[in-house]
């Protein structure tokens, strides 16, 4: 039980650190540190170009992806030398955001899937930033049952034709390349006929259109696909093995999102150290600092519990279904927290422009983006199945569509 | 980086598991409750021939000298187990007081009777209402003659000496107290036990009249000693905590893929499903503050202060949370003395007040951050 660098550790944390300190973009540093949940935006620059600048820098000097295999564009980092470049990069981590589901989600997917000159040669320029990508699984008609899909993919030659439509694709507007999964084959049950593959997002009949968002935003898009004609080698797994694909992807993604996740805490406590009530700081207050211990031995919980997760995954364990814990608090506490924030505002809580607003309207934005965080990657309620079933070991629900063919599924409530 | 426990370690958990199994099972706990005796006396004996109550006793004191770590994996099982013994008070506050605080004959007179199973120890702080404070301590100590009332006295009744927090002074600075060691078999002692909301554990309240004492570290210190043995406590009961909620969450779970009801598991509705995750989520939450805590605590951290209470907040909402809701998955059978159920929820409850309560803790974890901020 300790949390001190091994001298190897130490080494890696002296070259990071030193790297960090001559080569970040440090003009930004005060705007990323004030930035708010959701979109990050430069006042003086393109979010887009600072993002993918930093990223090429450090692809140049190998600190892309460090855990990732030299040959894809990582250094071969264990997975606490990854926790310490974390560590060590800090508010210029923001930056990344862009990538997290290209670095967290589609590349460990190629790498277990892809042909290996498709590895060398989509992976290198993913991990530099040159290239972004995105996940397209979601549907209309399939959100948490995400196995309900219904994106057509019909095999003509040597190619599949996909017909249908993605939606809360992130980063779509500004992708090159994504994943995607389809329907191959809609007579047997849906978890087996599904494929993955990936696809260049510029080819013909790809079409991407921003989803305004209720907090005004456009993060996400909806994704159609009208006779988009995809070569076979570009398939991910066997014909049909796509859920089992996705798996590896979503694994992925939980620990991409569960490892480092924002809880509103630290902007609470700053915010209620320099908040005066009537009878002094907020953070003399009794009643204050009862809500205050409670989230921050949540913040902190989930700290160290992707501690004993990292310590785990460096023994060799694979990323469990208990990592779901980290967005499932982290969600209801941004959310919570928020809200909190503005009642300790009064009336002037209502305000969120950035010059009327305390702290520029930090919570006020925060308040608004956090609904959605309860919901991607994994509903509340979806987590907590996760956790229920595959940690605790209780039943799955009892599923009435399981043996059914997907075309004989009924598709209207009423 | 490694923030878990050693291989070793884990081994002497599993071996405290399957001593306290076999010589700890509800019905030992019962017994207690049902008033046949004031403790488990011969699970003490054994606790101390297994060698566990001087674990974190150096070995020029009559113990293994092991660590505090192994002390966490041990408490973790003395929770699980809800042992029915005065662990906590003579290992976490008694004998902790006396390695921090105590003279050389003070430690040699008293550790090695701990280590041996031939000392029960306590720490009499409360007077009444109310959560640690120097202003509360109103029992006064004069030329080392201590007289006064403290109530509740955790294992008070059986214990064979108390560390007493006495008032010196009223300059109303913490300087005012002083600690005492003192034999609890001396004249003018009188204790008597308790009842409470958790019999499995004595409580006490023990008058001193003229009661000549033995200062325990200086005269001045007594608050900044007895700051530091709360903290370190904190950090061990925490683990206790973890242990039970670990246990009702488990008897849930148990429970709810045993019962049937509307022709399926219990565990197969939603309803239920995600009661339970909610309790693994906290009890997770716990046990990783808890490690933080540990670790502080092993290593003798600046940062324990704050560690210490995060764990006690986090182990003692987790150890509520879990053990009401164990009782709501069993239904009606959860309310029943015969289910074990209400074991784990009075212990629970006992246990989040017994040594500063939750809204103590929280108090004190911000004005902790809030202190480090500023500096």
């Amino acid at each position: 039980m300790n949390f001190d660098d091994t001298p190897q550790e130490a080494a890696f944390r002296a070259e990071a650190k030193a790297w960090i300190a001559a080569n970040a973009p440090k003009q930004y540093e005060d705007e990323l540190k004030k930035a708010a949940l959701g979109r990050i935006q430069l006042k003086s620059a393109n979010i887009l170009e600072v993002a993918k600048a930093w990223q090429k820098k450090k692809a140049d000097a190998g600190w892309a992806v460090p855990h990732w295999p030299k040959e894809y564009g990582g250094r071969g980092a264990s997975p606490i030398e990854r926790v310490i470049w974390q560590q060590e990069e800090g508010v210029f981590g923001k930056l990344g955001a862009l990538f997290i589901i290209g670095h967290g989600m589609c590349g460990p997917t190629m790498m277990a899937y892809a042909a290996e000159e498709h590895k060398r040669q989509y992976l290198p320029p993913l991990a530099s930033g040159e290239k972004i990508w995105c996940q397209l699984f979601s549907e209309p008609a399939g959100g948490s049952d995400v196995a309900g899909l219904r994106t057509r993919a019909e095999k003509d030659g040597d190619d599949w034709v996909i017909n249908g439509q993605k939606i809360w694709t992130s980063g779509a507007h500004y992708s090159d390349y994504g994943i995607l999964i389809t329907r191959t084959d809609p007579t047997v049950p849906k978890h087996k006929g599904l494929t993955m593959f990936f696809l260049d997002m510029k080819s013909p009949g790809v079409e991407v259109k921003p989803i305004k968002q209720a907090n005004g935003q456009a993060e996400f898009n909806e994704v159609y696909f009208t006779d988009v004609r995809i070569p076979d080698a570009q398939r991910l797994g066997a014909v049909g093995d796509g859920w089992n694909v996705s798996l590896t992807t979503l694994m992925n993604e939980r620990m991409a999102i569960g490892a480092n996740v924002a809880t509103g805490f630290p902007e609470l406590f700053e915010f209620c150290s320099s908040l005066m009530l009537d009878d002094g700081p907020a953070i003399d207050d009794p009643a204050v600092r009862s809500k205050l211990a409670n989230w921050a031995v949540r913040a902190s919980g989930l700290r160290y519990t992707a501690f004993r997760s990292i310590s785990a995954l460096s023994r060799g364990e694979r990323p469990g279904p208990e990592n779901s814990i980290g967005k499932l608090v982290a969600g209801a506490m941004l959310q919570d927290v928020a809200t909190y924030a503005l009642d300790l505002q009064g009336a002037a809580g209502v305000l969120n422009g950035p010059e009327d607003a305390e702290v520029a309207g930090k919570f006020q934005a925060m308040l608004l983006r956090s609904p959605a965080t309860r919901v991607e990657g994994g509903t509340d309620e979806i987590l907590r199945n996760i956790i229920a079933e595959r940690v605790l070991g209780l039943p799955g629900d009892i599923r009435v569509d399981k043996d059914v063919p997907f075309n004989k599924i009924p598709t209207k409530g009423r | 980086m490694n923030f878990d426990f050693s291989d070793d370690q884990k081994q002497l958990r599993d071996e405290a598991r399957r001593f306290l199994t076999e010589k700890c099972p509800p019905k030992a706990v019962r017994a207690v409750i049902d008033g046949k005796a004031p403790y488990d006396r011969e699970l003490w004996k054994g606790l101390a021939d297994m060698g566990f109550l001087g674990v974190a006793i150096p070995e020029a004191f009559g113990g293994s000298g092991a660590g505090h770590l192994e002390l966490c994996v041990i408490a973790e099982e003395m929770g699980r187990a809800l042992a029915p013994v005065p662990f906590s008070s003579t290992v976490y506050l008694a004998a902790e007081a006396l390695l921090l605080a105590g003279s050389d004959a003070q430690k040699q007179k008293w550790l090695p009777a701990i280590a041996q199973g031939n000392a029960v120890g306590t720490l009499a702080l409360f007077e009444g209402s109310g959560n640690p404070s120097p202003k509360a301590i109103k029992l006064t100590a004069a030329n080392g003659v201590l007289n006064g009332t403290k109530k509740p006295v955790a294992d008070g009744a059986i214990a064979d000496f108390a560390i007493v927090a006495a008032r010196t002074g009223s300059t109303g600075r913490d300087t005012d107290i002083a600690l005492y060691l003192v034999d609890l078999t001396s004249e003018g002692v009188e204790a008597k036990a308790l009842t409470s909301i958790d019999p499995s554990r004595n409580q006490a309240e023990i008058s001193f009249k003229n009661v000549k004492a033995e200062l325990l570290g200086a005269a001045n210190e007594g608050w900044s000693i007895l700051s530091q043995v709360l903290d370190r406590a904190a950090v061990l009961i925490s683990f206790e905590q973890v242990g039970g909620s670990d246990r009702a969450l488990e008897m849930g779970r148990d429970y709810a893929l045993d019962r049937i009801a509307f022709g399926r598991q219990i565990g197969s509705f939603q309803a239920v499903k995600h009661m339970l995750a909610d309790m693994y989520v906290s009890a997770t939450l716990a046990r990783s503050n808890c490690y933080y805590g540990a670790w502080a605590l092993s290593t003798n951290a600046s940062e324990l202060p704050e560690a210490a209470a995060a764990a006690r907040i986090s182990a003692t909402q987790a150890f509520q949370h879990c053990s009401k809701n164990n009782i709501q998955v069993h239904g009606g059978m959860g309310f029943t003395w015969e289910f074990d159920c209400h074991l784990y929820y009075r212990r629970s409850n006992a246990v989040a007040v017994g040594l500063g309560s939750l809204s103590y803790w929280e108090d004190q974890l911000i004005e902790r951050m809030r202190q480090k901020n500023a500096a």
